[in-house]
């Protein structure tokens, strides 16, 4: 579905400055050949929606472990529409319930992995997505 | 998925200021050079406008901090500044992992600031039309200062730096010896020197040495590391560059802090009126389209040698070699001749 290279923005919204799985998803998905924005910690859903705007993004990648995400990732999906980006893929990694996964997914983010998701799995998810899958 | 937006409204969007239109041209122009061409061809008349200002410098000296400590300082002036940051693509994967927007957080929520990042892509002639077109866009969307900044190693970067309106050359103290500055071909370029990190220890000892080499003409720079002293360099680095009429100062900014920061966007206005003042302007703008044009023109010709010419031809000649019963020159030669004939 997309012609051209897939840019992915990997951002850490919220108030925890636990970086690391940020930065190894990072890594993984410039090695697997995606061109990476990666913001940083302690972003707004503003800032974050403001980047994926700017870089043109197809897919932004959130990560939390602050347990804010019940109200920082709808943030983030309605800014993202709002803006006329409803067709960005988001994702969410951290460590979410089950049944908050499930409420996430009803308000219009794509996937949720959790601890011990490996990167190729994530990897594979966003590739079938971009083919239109 | 939705359809993709039709290339006339994303120009027409983009002309007037539409943010998400200008993101998705600059998506187009990278991805595909076609597509480029209908854009540029869109805009172009619309050009011209924005001061084009190129930052670039070895890896660590600060260039993104500094880009956006300087957009702050142009917002305080109530100029729109847009911002194209260009990373390396790592050569194993084809990816690439842009991170200069952890050093510009601070302007969301601003629509007067638009930063987009840039991966280096396939080299050299795709990277130079994509980040020139990518300028020409932010130019055309309506911003007032148009900052592109690239890593000072690879001539590929540093070119795209150099063509610019004002070329900013960022050092920073402790980076090794100002031999490294005269090899990498960046005191060439600078019409502006920012010494950044100035608040750590030598930063006057480079400033001093930068001076030096500019009275020099780049040579001698050792001399200043015996006698040399910053008050009395400074009269002289004022009378350098005498043949262009603009004496190249050499700043010291904090970009964490803020320090210094206001004299340097002062000088980049200064440059600019100067620019405009003493014709330079038009002189620069030309050395860039001139640019332009052999990037686009060299795309085509290899384009078109890649359409024209039978692999087979290729891998004749490449036999050849092997047996060496043809040397590359003639090998080379021979697929040219083709090619005009």
């Amino acid at each position: 579905m997309r012609d051209g290279q897939i840019r992915v923005l990997i951002a850490k919204p919220g108030l925890d400055g636990h970086d690391r799985g940020a930065k190894v998803i990072a890594r993984a998905l410039r090695d697997a050949g995606f061109e990476v924005i990666y913001t940083g910690i302690r972003q707004t859903p503003q800032m974050i929606a403001a980047a994926a705007l700017q870089e043109d993004v197809d897919v932004v990648g959130l990560s939390i472990l602050s347990g804010a995400h019940m109200t920082l990732c709808p943030k983030v999906v309605e800014l993202l529409h709002a803006q006329g980006q409803e067709d960005v893929l988001v994702l969410l990694g951290g460590i979410i319930p089950d049944e908050d996964a499930a409420q996430l997914k009803a308000a219009g983010v794509h996937a949720v992995f959790g601890p011990g998701t490996s990167s190729s799995e994530i990897i594979a998810f966003i590739r079938t997505a971009m083919a239109g899958g | 998925m939705p359809k993709p937006a039709p290339t006339q409204q994303l120009i027409d969007g983009l002309l007037k200021g539409d943010r998400l239109a200008l993101a998705r041209a600059i998506s187009r122009v990278e991805d595909d050079a076609a597509e480029a061409a209908r854009i540029v061809r869109g805009v172009f008349a619309q050009t011209g406008r924005a001061h084009l200002i190129g930052v670039t410098g070895a890896p660590g000296t600060g260039k993104s901090t500094l880009v956006s400590a300087l957009a702050e300082r142009y917002r305080a002036q109530g100029l729109t500044v847009g911002v194209l940051a260009v990373d390396p693509t790592s050569p194993f994967s084809g990816g690439a992992l842009l991170g200069d927007r952890v050093r510009m957080t601070g302007h969301s929520g601003d629509a007067g600031v638009f930063i987009r990042s840039m991966a280096t892509r396939r080299g050299t002639g795709g990277l130079a039309r994509a980040s020139a077109d990518a300028m020409l866009l932010l130019d055309a969307g309506g911003f007032d200062r148009v900052i592109v900044e690239t890593v000072g190693a690879g001539q590929a970067e540093i070119e795209i730096a150099s063509v610019a309106d004002t070329v900013v050359v960022v050092e920073a103290p402790g980076l090794g010896d100002e031999v490294q500055a005269i090899k990498a071909g960046l005191l060439e370029i600078a019409d502006i020197f920012a010494v950044n990190k100035a608040d750590r220890k030598g930063a006057g000892r480079t400033v001093a040495a930068l001076e030096m080499m500019l009275e020099t003409g780049g040579a001698a720079a050792q001399t200043v590391l015996h006698h040399g002293q910053r008050m009395e360099m400074e009269a002289a680095a004022s009378e350098a560059d005498a043949e262009e009429g603009w004496p190249i100062p050499v700043l010291e900014t904090v970009a964490v802090s803020g320090r210094g920061v206001e004299q340097l966007r002062d000088a980049l206005e200064r440059h600019w009126a100067w620019l405009e003042g003493s014709g330079a302007r038009s002189a620069r703008e030309g050395r860039r389209f001139g640019h332009m044009l052999q990037t686009l023109i060299q795309a085509e010709v290899l384009a078109r040698m890649e359409r024209t010419l039978s692999p087979g031809l290729r891998s004749d000649l490449v036999e050849g070699m092997l047996r060496r019963q043809i040397d590359p020159y003639s090998a080379a030669a021979e697929m040219v001749k083709k090619l005009s004939g």
